[in-house]
């Protein structure tokens, strides 16, 4: 045991300087890291070999066995057929690994490329390590098999934990899943379907068969929909696929949607995401085994040394974390942190395929989200510039002003004499013009008459108003109504300014005209403003003349009733005088 | 004894055969009982399309085996063949191995990955019908 724990000090250092951050690169580094570290490969070895806990006492026996590759690699071939493999020299549990497990091959390649990954690891001793985590995944139910190999190491322990270490979904992992999964789907109690799922897995690039294959083993309800167990298996057995572990032909106990992890914690998201993703691909032979050995190694000799080890441990094992659940997942979280920047290239490697479908979301989110917010459609201006026919574009209004001012403006006289205060109507031309008209005519056939004028008239406005504006090059171009316009056009550039708040300063049309045109002087001097406001005002402005202009009708109205009452007393009354008179 | 599974434009999606051996004969019982299922489901699906029995029980007695045949609501149809001297087997039997198919070929149809069309490669319904036919057989 003393070995074994000063095996794992060393190996544990190592895996901690090494290994990068438990992102799925991070797994088969810290194989590597491992083998490098430690002197021993076998160190590494035994520890893949099967028994996390086992193999980390084993690396200070190993090492020695190190020095003598061919012994370590007896005992593990004796120790079981997948164990011999990774005890096996670095090289040799290469060879060995590739034999017993073809799926293994992917794995040893991925594995080579994390070694490539870690600097100074040996590839090998990942690649051991990982066929080797892998068979002792495998060799999970053979618990004698990897004892009799272990026993010269301490992988005996290990095997039996290391078993369930790369079917093992540690907290960090858990953590990255979950973030996973609420990328895809908010709500932590709901399906993901099937379709959102396979695009998602298809991203981890997985051939198209493995992929059916983890599906059928994760979706154990059969609907077609993963739920989020469900979903957690199938990425833990994808970062394990990519990690070089051969898929299981059935789900693993610990991986089926029941399982709960002892004294799992809940890692912080950020640190656990790219642990968990370096984790799951390389680490998950390598992190149970060493997690194992790290565990057993934490727990006594937790300060320092076991604090890189079980940071990397705890991290790929939950296992261990019943064992020492407080501790490891804080030891693992604060490694996998610094890990992280160790590794982030591998992190990227692996995570990109993972973070894709997270990225992707997001900024599918984010794009949505910024979808429904630009639309800030402004209100329809043509609406409200034409709400009213007299309601023309300043720009159509000056440029009718020239034609229609004169006609506009003799019926602008007309009817600017005979209207009343302009009802508040702010310099619009459209409500001026609609005051123009009402005052004059108080008939509709009038109002139908003047519209056309109304419209010049507007025109004509806004002609004398932005002449007024513009220097009142139009005066001339309005004789009549000149005086008018100019008293307007005085208060047009009055009105202008407070076209919205002078509707009863234009008492007459000319007001109201000038303060239309006005309006429309500052409308058209004020267009570099938001169209939208203008078009606004001008929608306000028009409802205001219609308002004021139904009201002076209203009133006229009222008057000639008096009159014609007045008239029939009148009337009844000589009537009643001439009666008499009849009747004698 | 034979199953294949064929897909409604009939063509084989997982055929599996055991013994091995000989299989090209349970090749051709399984490709000519098909224009038996054609009729028997073309003329059954006129009127009561979907009151059509699935199990469409034993589609033609041969001097060695039997076939029987089974139709989804897909048209995928499901073919066994048995020796005739396994005598053991009965209806029931056969009904229930028809049952065990069908929730396996769903099962498989549940998995997004799989295209429907595509061979089957499941290696969980290999399992299951694996047992099933050493059941059988």
């Amino acid at each position: 045991m003393a070995a074994a724990q000063a095996g794992l000090p060393v190996r544990l250092e190592s895996v901690a300087g090494e290994l990068p951050l438990p992102v799925f690169v991070g797994i088969t580094n810290e194989l590597e890291m491992r083998y490098p570290n430690h002197p021993s490969t076998n160190e590494s070895q035994p520890h893949i070999l099967g028994s996390l806990t086992g193999s980390a006492p084993h690396p200070p026996a190993d090492r020695p066995v190190l020095r003598h590759p061919d012994t370590s690699m007896d005992k593990q071939e004796a120790w079981s057929p997948p164990r011999s493999p990774g005890i096996s020299p670095p090289c040799s549990p290469s060879a060995y690994r590739s034999y017993p497990y073809g799926a293994q091959r992917n794995g040893t390649d991925t594995l080579l490329a994390y070694d490539g990954k870690v600097p100074g690891r040996p590839s090998v001793p990942q690649e051991n390590s990982s066929p080797s985590h892998y068979s002792l995944k495998l060799q999970s139910e053979q618990p004698v098999i990897t004892r009799g190999a272990s026993v010269e190491r301490l992988v005996e322990r290990a095997e039996i934990d290391y078993s369930d270490e790369p079917w093992r979904i540690t907290e960090e992992q858990r953590e990255y899943y979950t973030n996973q999964f609420r990328s895809l789907q908010p709500d932590l109690n709901a399906l993901i379907m099937g379709t959102v799922a396979k695009n998602f897995f298809t991203k981890s690039k997985l051939p198209i068969p493995e992929l059916s294959h983890i599906w059928e083993l994760s979706d154990v309800d059969k609907d077609g929909a993963l739920t989020f167990p469900e979903f957690c298996t199938a990425f833990h057995l994808i970062v394990a696929r990519k990690n070089g572990y051969p898929l299981p032909e059935t789900l693993p106990a610990t991986l089926r949607p029941g399982f709960v992890e002892p004294g799992v914690v809940t890692v912080p998201p950020s640190e656990a995401t790219e642990p968990l993703i370096v984790f799951d691909d390389n680490m998950m032979p390598g992190a149970n085994q060493l997690e194992m050995g790290s565990v057993d190694l934490q727990m006594t000799s937790r300060p320092g040394v076991t604090a890189k080890q079980d940071r990397r441990e705890e991290s790929r094992k939950p296992e261990f974390s019943p064992k020492r659940i407080p501790d490891p997942h804080e030891k693992p979280i604060q490694r996998v942190s610094t890990l992280k920047p160790d590794s982030p290239q591998e992190l990227d490697a692996n995570m990109k395929s993972r973070t894709r479908p997270r990225s992707y979301s997001s900024t599918s989110m984010d794009d949505a989200m910024k979808k429904v917010e630009e639309p800030p459609t402004p209100p329809p201006r043509p609406q409200k510039t034409h709400s009213r026919a007299s309601s023309l574009d300043l720009n159509k209004l000056f440029q009718q002003s020239g034609q229609g001012s004169r006609p506009s403006q003799h019926s602008l006289s007309a009817k600017s004499g005979w209207l009343p205060p302009p009802p508040a109507l702010p310099p619009r031309p459209p409500a001026t013009q609609i005051f123009s008209f009402l005052p004059s005519s108080e008939k509709s056939s009038q109002k139908a008459v003047q519209q056309p004028n109304f419209a010049d008239f507007s025109k004509f406005r806004e002609e004398q108003e932005s002449s007024v504006r513009g220097g009142l090059s139009t005066e001339d171009l309005v004789p009549p109504k000149s005086d008018s316009t100019l008293r307007h056009q005085g208060h047009a550039p009055q009105k202008p300014v407070r076209r919205k708040l002078h509707p009863e300063s234009q008492s007459a049309t000319p007001p109201s005209a000038t303060p239309y045109s006005a309006a429309t002087l500052t409308k058209s001097t004020q267009r570099p403003p938001p169209k939208q406001k203008r078009e606004i005002q001008m929608a306000i402005r028009k409802n205001r003349e219609t308002n004021a202009v139904l009201t002076r009708l209203n009133s006229e109205l009222q008057q000639q009733l008096k009159v014609v009452h007045r008239e029939r007393v009148t009337l009844e009354s000589q009537l009643e005088l001439l009666r008499p008179v009849a009747s004698t | 004894a034979e199953i294949c599974i064929t897909s409604m434009d009939n063509y084989p999606l997982y055929i599996r055969s055991i013994p091995t051996q000989g299989e090209l004969k349970f090749h051709y019982t399984v490709h000519t009982s098909l224009d038996v299922v054609e009729e028997k489901i073309s003329g059954v699906g006129k009127a009561l399309a979907d009151q059509r029995e699935l199990y469409l029980g034993l589609l033609y007695p041969t001097e060695d085996y039997k076939v029987y045949g089974y139709v989804t609501n897909s048209k995928v149809k499901f073919v066994i063949v048995v020796d005739s001297s396994n005598t053991s087997l009965r209806d029931n039997e056969i009904r229930s191995m028809f049952r065990k198919l069908h929730n396996s070929f769903t099962d498989v149809m549940c998995n997004p990955f799989y295209n429907p069309g595509d061979p089957i490669q499941s290696k969980a319904f290999d399992s299951i019908v694996s047992t099933m036919m050493v059941q059988a057989c």
